[in-house]
C-alpha cells in the first residue's frame, strides 16, 4: 500500500465510523433527545423557581446556561462507548488496522455533532427565557461553540476509563467534573464580562487554548484508556 | 507464521496458562480444547492482541505482534463470544462498516457473502430481529469480507444449526486450502481432516 492510498484509507475509516455513529443515533433517537430535553427543562425551571425578576434572571443566565449544558453533556457520555462495548463492536474497532486515536477522534466528533451542536442551536431559545440580550446570546453562542467540543473531548477520556463498569455514570462525573470546571468558569465568565461591558476576548482566548490542548491530547488519552479497559 | 513461545496468561489474579508454546503455519488449523474456565478465551484474546500476555512472546512472521500491531491486525480477523455488530443496523450496513474498518479494498462483495451464508433475504432487516444463529452467521460473514490471512474464532459453532455448521466447516476448510491459518476453540468435534488439537488443561 503506498502513502496516498494509505491516507485515503485513514480518511475513509474515520468517515465510515462517523456516518455509522450518526446513523445509529438516528435509529436510537431517545439517546439523542434525552440530554437536549434535560437542557431545556433545567433552564426553563429557573425562572419558575427563582421568580420572574428580569434583572436577576439576566444576572444568573450565563451560569445557568453553562451548568445545564455541562450536565447535559455528562448525561450523554455514557452512550459514547457502552453500546459498542456490550455488542462486541468495540473489540472489532480496537482490532482495526488503523490508528485507534483517529478512530476514537471520529467517535468524539460524532458525539459532539449529536450533543454539543444541538445544544448550541437550542441555546438562543432558552436564553430568551433568561432575559438575555442579543449581545449576550451572541457571546454565549461563541463560548458554547468553542466550549462544547472540549466537553466531548475530555468526557471521552472519562467514558473510556469506565467502560464496562457498573455504576460507571457516577464515576464518570467524579472523574470528569474537575476537568470541566475551568471550561465552566471561563465560558460563563465570558458572557458575564460582556454583559458588564468588558471585553470577553481574554476568556474566549483561554477557552480556545483549552480546545487546542484537548484536541491534541484527549483522543490519545481516550484511545489508551479504551485499550486498558478492554484488556 | 504465528509462533507462540513460553506464553503465560493471567486473568484477574489467577494464572490460567503457563509456559505454553506452539506454532501455526500456512494451511494449518489449530483446534484449542480445554474444560470450562481453562483459559481458552483469554488465550485467544492474547493471540489477537486485545490483552497483553503476562509473559512470553507471540510473533507473526518472526516479529513480535506488539512491535507493529496495525500490520498484524491487517492480516488477522477475530470473531469473539460477542458477535460485534450493532442491532439497529442492517446486515448490509454492518458488513459495509466491517469492510471499511479493514481499510483495504477486498474482492468479495457484501451481496455475495450474504448469499453464501443464507442471509440475503434478511439483509435489510435491523440485525436485532435476526435469530441467534443468523446473528452468528453474520459475525462469520465478517471473516469473508475482510479477507484476512489468520482467522481467530472463539466458539464459532455456538447457536449454529447442523446445516450452518457444515457450511462453516466448508468455509474454514477452503480458507485453509488457500493457504490461510485458523485458530478456533470449540466443544464440537470438528469434521475437518486438517485440524490439529491442542489441549490447554493443566495438571
Amino acid at each position: 500500500m503506498d502513502k496516498a492510498e494509505q491516507k485515503t484509507g485513514l480518511f475513509s475509516v474515520a468517515t465510515a465510523l462517523f456516518v455509522r455513529d450518526i446513523r445509529l443515533a438516528a435509529r436510537r433517537s431517545t439517546d439523542v433527545f434525552n440530554p437536549l430535553v434535560f437542557f431545556v427543562i433545567v433552564v426553563s425551571l429557573f425562572p419558575l423557581g427563582v421568580g420572574p425578576e428580569p434583572n436577576q434572571l439576566q444576572l444568573m443566565a450565563p451560569g445557568v446556561i453553562w451548568v445545564a449544558a455541562l450536565l447535559a453533556t455528562m448525561i450523554s457520555l455514557d452512550r459514547l462507548f457502552s453500546h459498542d462495548f456490550e455488542t462486541g463492536s468495540l473489540e472489532q474497532i480496537v482490532l482495526a488496522p488503523q490508528p485507534l486515536t483517529l478512530i476514537i477522534f471520529a467517535k468524539i466528533a460524532a458525539h459532539w455533532t449529536l450533543t454539543g451542536l444541538p445544544l448550541v442551536i437550542l441555546m438562543p431559545l432558552v436564553a430568551m427565557q433568561m432575559n438575555m440580550t442579543t449581545d449576550m446570546i451572541y457571546i454565549s453562542f461563541l463560548t458554547l461553540i468553542i466550549g462544547t467540543p472540549i466537553l466531548s473531548l475530555i468526557g471521552a477520556i472519562g467514558a473510556a476509563l469506565t467502560i464496562g463498569l457498573r455504576g460507571g455514570g457516577v464515576l464518570v462525573s467524579l472523574l470528569v467534573l474537575p476537568l470541566y470546571t475551568p471550561v465552566l468558569i471561563f465560558g460563563a465568565g465570558a458572557i458575564s464580562a460582556s454583559a458588564q461591558g468588558f471585553s470577553p476576548d481574554a476568556h474566549l482566548s483561554l477557552l480556545g487554548a483549552f480546545l487546542a490542548l484537548s484536541l491534541t491530547f484527549a483522543p490519545l488519552a481516550a484511545a489508551a484508556a479504551v485499550r486498558v479497559s478492554l484488556d | 507464521m504465528l509462533e507462540i513461545t513460553n506464553l503465560s496468561c493471567v486473568r484477574g489474579d489467577k494464572p490460567l496458562i503457563e509456559g505454553l508454546s506452539f506454532d501455526v503455519s500456512e494451511g494449518q488449523l489449530l483446534h484449542i480444547t480445554g474444560r470450562n474456565g481453562a483459559g481458552k478465551t483469554t488465550l485467544l484474546r492474547c493471540l489477537c492482541g486485545l490483552s497483553s500476555p503476562a509473559a512470553g512472546q507471540i510473533s507473526w512472521l518472526g516479529q513480535n505482534i506488539d512491535t507493529n500491531k496495525d500490520a498484524y491486525h491487517a492480516q488477522m480477523a477475530y470473531v469473539g463470544h460477542l458477535n460485534g455488530h450493532q442491532g439497529e443496523l442492517t446486515a448490509v450496513e454492518n458488513l459495509d462498516f466491517a469492510r471499511a474498518l479493514g481499510g483495504a479494498h477486498t474482492e468479495i462483495t457484501v451481496t455475495d457473502t450474504l448469499k453464501k451464508l443464507g442471509l440475503y433475504n434478511s439483509r435489510l432487516l435491523p440485525t436485532k430481529f435476526l435469530s441467534q444463529g443468523q446473528q452468528r452467521r453474520l459475525a462469520l460473514a465478517r471473516l469473508l469480507v475482510q479477507e484476512r490471512k489468520l482467522w481467530i474464532m472463539d466458539e464459532p459453532f455456538v447457536a449454529l444449526d447442523t446445516e450452518s455448521t457444515t457450511l462453516l466447516e466448508g468455509i474454514v476448510s477452503d480458507h485453509i486450502k488457500n493457504g490461510g491459518l485458523a485458530i478456533l476453540t470449540s466443544h464440537h468435534a470438528l469434521n475437518l481432516t486438517q485440524s490439529r488439537q491442542l489441549n490447554i488443561d493443566r495438571g
